[in-house]
């Protein structure tokens, strides 16, 4: 059971300098978990007290995962998690 | 039809069916063309209302200095208008944005101020805030905070597309301002309660995301999570397939972020064939193709558009 996250810049100091890497988990929370437990210090950066921190945003196989079930979201082997900072577009 | 200026000919866009691109006859798709207005993208609306409530409100005097952060489009409609009547207009635009938009805002009399390309519009708001605080005679209509923005969608998008397609059941527009999709999705919802908000976001290359930390981060204050049903990330590889697709099966010469919000459309309607729901799906088509030529996005194979597209903001 292997998900492919996608790191972006601001956060690969944590991976190494890594753009993709691999992490185990059934949940969006447990990836988040396993991921802290290669990477030490990556999921303060994600996530606070209530929830995903307001400017970091994941993507499950491209969705926003808030309108899915937020961190509790399912995930399945071959799913890729995107995590990105929001940014302005207009 | 006949208008008694070009500002009076804004909005009143044509829905037309793509017959094409449409799985089956029970899930259609309906492109509503933006870019039939005067400047050529869905931005005239909100930039006629911001500045005629601003007139209104007393904010914007004869004469007047407008400052306004925007990746192009929106600046390009503020140039048409304030030239209109009879306002300057200073846009902080990131550096990475294509030539015409350099071009058609110079044309219309605009005065340029270039942020850095990285943190794209992040990077321009905040230099446009700062020019702002040093320059408190100008005026500021800012965008991403103007409820006239979304208000514009509310009473004129919402309601052109609601007569022209009673039957609409999803409503598929790119997630930038966050305008559209609020100012429309608000007023579906009230019409019709089961319709289905979807935004298509554009995921840029990574340069635009080079930001020094994560609390610089940038949510419009126009956004309201409540609004949409989902959000969609489109990378430019399906952004830019999927505008070819729109030009070679549709005769549709859109840009691309008219593919990302077709692209994230398709997927909709994917999922009401697998699941047997008939849908009318419609979606916006923001500008016209003619503005990106310059970027490569039409030009070799869509790896060849990609690799061109990376690090600009193309949508």
């Amino acid at each position: 059971m292997s998900i492919e996250v996608r790191v972006p810049t601001i956060l690969r100091p944590y991976t190494s300098g890594e753009k993709v890497v691999s992490a185990r988990g059934t949940t969006v929370a447990a990836v988040v978990d396993d991921l802290d437990a290669r990477y030490p210090g990556i999921r303060e950066r994600l996530i606070d007290d209530s929830g995903l921190r307001r400017f970091v945003n994941v993507y499950l196989n491209d969705e926003d995962v808030r309108f899915l079930g937020g961190l509790t979201t399912p995930v399945a082997d071959s799913d890729s998690i995107t995590i990105l900072p929001a940014v302005a577009g207009g | 039809m006949r208008y008694d200026s070009l500002l009076d000919a804004v909005g009143g866009t044509p829905l037309v069916g793509l017959a094409q691109l449409s799985p089956t006859a029970d899930v259609r798709l309906w492109a509503k063309l933006e870019d039939r207005n005067p400047t050529g993208s869905v931005k005239d609306r909100p930039a006629l209302a911001m500045v005629a409530e601003a007139e209104k409100d007393g904010r914007l005097q004869p004469g007047a200095t407008l400052l306004e952060p925007t990746s192009g489009n929106t600046g390009i409609s503020l140039a048409m208008v304030a030239r209109q009547r009879g306002y300057r207009l200073v846009c902080v635009m990131p550096e990475n944005t294509s030539t015409e938009r350099t071009q058609l805002l110079q044309a219309w009399g605009a005065d340029i101020i270039y942020s850095p390309a990285a943190g794209g519009s992040n990077e321009a708001v905040r230099v446009a805030k700062r020019i702002a605080a040093e320059n408190p005679d100008w005026v500021m209509l800012y965008q991403y905070g103007n409820q006239a923005n979304a208000r514009a969608h509310y009473e004129t998008t919402g309601p052109e597309l609601l007569a022209d397609l009673p039957t609409i059941t999803h409503f598929v527009a790119g997630l930038g301002t966050t305008g559209t999709l609020m100012g429309v999705g608000r007023f579906l919802r009230e019409q019709r309660p089961d319709v289905q908000i979807v935004a298509a976001e554009p995921r840029y290359g990574e340069l635009v995301y080079g930001l020094r930390n994560l609390d610089e981060g940038f949510i419009p204050e126009l956004y309201d999570e409540s609004i949409l049903t989902t959000r969609y990330s489109v990378g430019p590889h399906d952004a830019v397939r999927r505008m070819r697709d729109l030009m070679e099966r549709e005769g549709i010469f859109a840009g691309p972020s008219t593919g990302a919000i077709l692209h994230a459309a398709l997927g909709v309607a994917r999922k009401c064939v697998r699941d047997g729901e008939p849908a009318d799906i419609a979606l916006i088509v923001c500008d016209a193709g003619w503005k990106y030529l310059s970027t490569g996005a039409y030009d070799g194979s869509v790896d060849e558009a990609e690799a061109a597209l990376d690090g600009q903001l193309w949508a």
